[in-house]
């Protein structure tokens, strides 16, 4: 029928009036953002060996490191071992594009996406966050979130079940995979 | 009470009404329109869901730059935004709020006094739109009175019908004589006189003149500062005095559905009121702008031959009675 759509251009304003409205009051409720949010990115020192994946990697050469060698005397052993050194860790975040790259390609679990996002910078050079910076983001990675229910598991997780089936199956002998390790990526 | 301070009451009681009625519906506005379009609209002036933003608004079109452009009719010009105000201020002098007198100035032949006042309209706005020496204001300037000029006639042909039907051109006496089945008698005449209305007050969907995406802003294209919020509190006050009149016309104006009439007359007017002006933001949100044809089509091939025909209506009813 002719010009019912005036009545529904009516109806459709009416209807949304009534309900409540999605905004967020941003400055003074914080946004519910979800886990995996690109806010920016933390480093756990403990995980990293300076094998400058993540610097290679990134396509707007952000990252930069400095490290050097140190050498370990192990008793006992023929000659001593040699372990790489942090020195400098900065991420410069005005040349970041939020990629995440870096984060995928870490192989031990050294960086991860924090969802902080307010860390806004009056003078450009701050932008660029060091050891101690990347540090504090650490303290605000949220937990991975829950998978899917009826998706396949996380695969630390099944590589875990795995090996623990394998043991009872051969009951005395040893278990390999350390169940606990959740938190690094395969 | 000596005559000539009953006079300055009543003077002052309108000038108050004509500046506080546009800046609540303004107010609303900004909050049924957020909420019709999923936002909140503003909420920091004011302590509460913003409720004195335009009072922060105003405060804001005070401080800016007076600027008059060099090639301006000055004069003109600056006197433009007040004479746009000016209908909208004598037609609220008589539009009456309950029985007994509760009007401002009562005049027997009021119908006649606002549709003679609100042809002031067009006049402002071809002064806002000639003296702006600019192309934008001129082009909706002509659209403006052209749309004017238009949409005068079912503005005038609705009123008469409901005139025709009350048998006074006495506002007051129009309201005494309203019956509610002239809702149904007078519909025709309600939606012709509340579309014309709308035009009348160059309202969203009929904004033509004014047309931001076209012509920046026609004839307001020149304005800052106070003369500018001058035309928008003229623009909220139509809408105003546009419910009013729709109110007094055709909704039956004081006369409530409890009686009580004499004690609570003027409530249900302002009730009324609220509730056509509502209607009229309403509109706003859920339309697009009608192009400059289709605005003219509707007048002269949609409006004007409802009216005529209304007329006939309600003088074959009015014969038959």
């Amino acid at each position: 029928m002719k010009g019912i759509g005036l009545a529904k251009g009516l109806a459709v304003t009416f209807k949304t009036m009534t309900r409540r409205s999605t905004t967020q009051q941003y400055p003074d409720v914080d946004p519910e953002l979800p886990p995996r949010s690109r806010g920016v990115i933390a480093h756990i020192e403990e995980n990293c060996t300076v094998c400058l994946l993540c610097a290679r990697e990134c396509p707007d050469w952000a990252i930069t490191i400095e490290s050097h060698k140190e050498e370990v005397i192990v008793p006992g052993a023929a000659r001593a071992r040699q372990r790489n050194v942090l020195d400098e860790f900065n991420i410069d975040f005005a040349l970041c594009m939020y990629c995440g790259i870096c984060v995928e390609v870490c192989p031990f679990g050294a960086l991860h996406w924090s969802p902080e996002f307010e860390y806004a910078e009056y003078d450009l050079r701050d932008l660029v966050h060091s050891r101690d910076r990347l540090r504090e983001w650490v303290m605000t990675v949220p937990p991975p979130p829950a998978h899917d229910r009826n998706g396949a598991g996380a695969k630390e997780e099944v590589v875990a079940e795995k090996a623990l089936a394998a043991a009872a199956a051969s009951a005395p002998s040893q278990v390999d995979a350390c169940p606990n390790d959740g938190s690094g990526r395969i | 009470m000596p005559a000539w301070l009953d006079l300055v009451v009543r003077v002052l009681i309108v000038i108050i009404v004509i500046f506080v009625a546009p800046l609540v519906i303004g107010q609303t506005e900004h909050k049924v329109m957020a909420h019709m379009q999923g936002r909140l609209g503003p909420m920091y002036a004011g302590a509460y869901h913003g409720w004195a933003q335009l009072v922060a608004d105003a405060a804001k079109f005070i401080q800016k730059e007076d600027i008059t452009p060099r090639a301006a009719d000055r004069p003109v010009f600056k006197i433009a935004p007040v004479i746009s105000m000016l209908p909208y201020m004598i037609v609220v002098l008589v539009i009456p709020l309950g029985p007994g007198g509760l009007v401002a100035q009562k005049l027997d032949i009021g119908l006649f006094f606002v549709l003679a006042v609100f042809g002031l309209g067009v006049i402002a706005v071809l002064m806002a739109s000639w003296a702006s020496a600019n192309k934008f204001a001129l082009m909706g300037g002509l659209r403006a009175a052209a749309q004017l000029l238009g949409y005068e006639l079912p503005f005038v042909l609705a009123a008469a019908s409901v005139a025709m039907a009350a048998g006074t051109l006495s506002l007051s006496g129009i309201v005494e004589a309203w019956r509610p089945w002239w809702l149904i008698w007078q519909l025709p005449a309600l939606v012709v006189f509340f579309l014309a209305g709308l035009a009348e007050i160059r309202r969203t969907p009929f904004d033509m003149p004014i047309a931001d995406s076209e012509l920046v802003a026609g004839y307001l294209v020149e304005y800052t500062g106070l003369r500018y919020a001058f035309f928008m509190l003229a623009e909220y006050a139509g809408i105003f005095v546009i419910s009013a009149l729709t109110t007094v016309l055709f909704l039956g104006g004081w006369k409530g559905p409890f009686g009580l009439d004499t004690e609570l007359g003027w409530l249900w007017t302002l009730i009324k009121i609220a509730c056509v002006s509502f209607v009229v933001l309403w509109v706003r949100i859920a339309y697009p702008r009608l192009r400059e044809d289709q605005l003219q089509r509707l007048c002269w091939l949609g409006l004007v031959p409802a009216a005529l025909a209304q007329l006939v209506l309600t003088a074959g009813v009015k014969l038959a009675l």
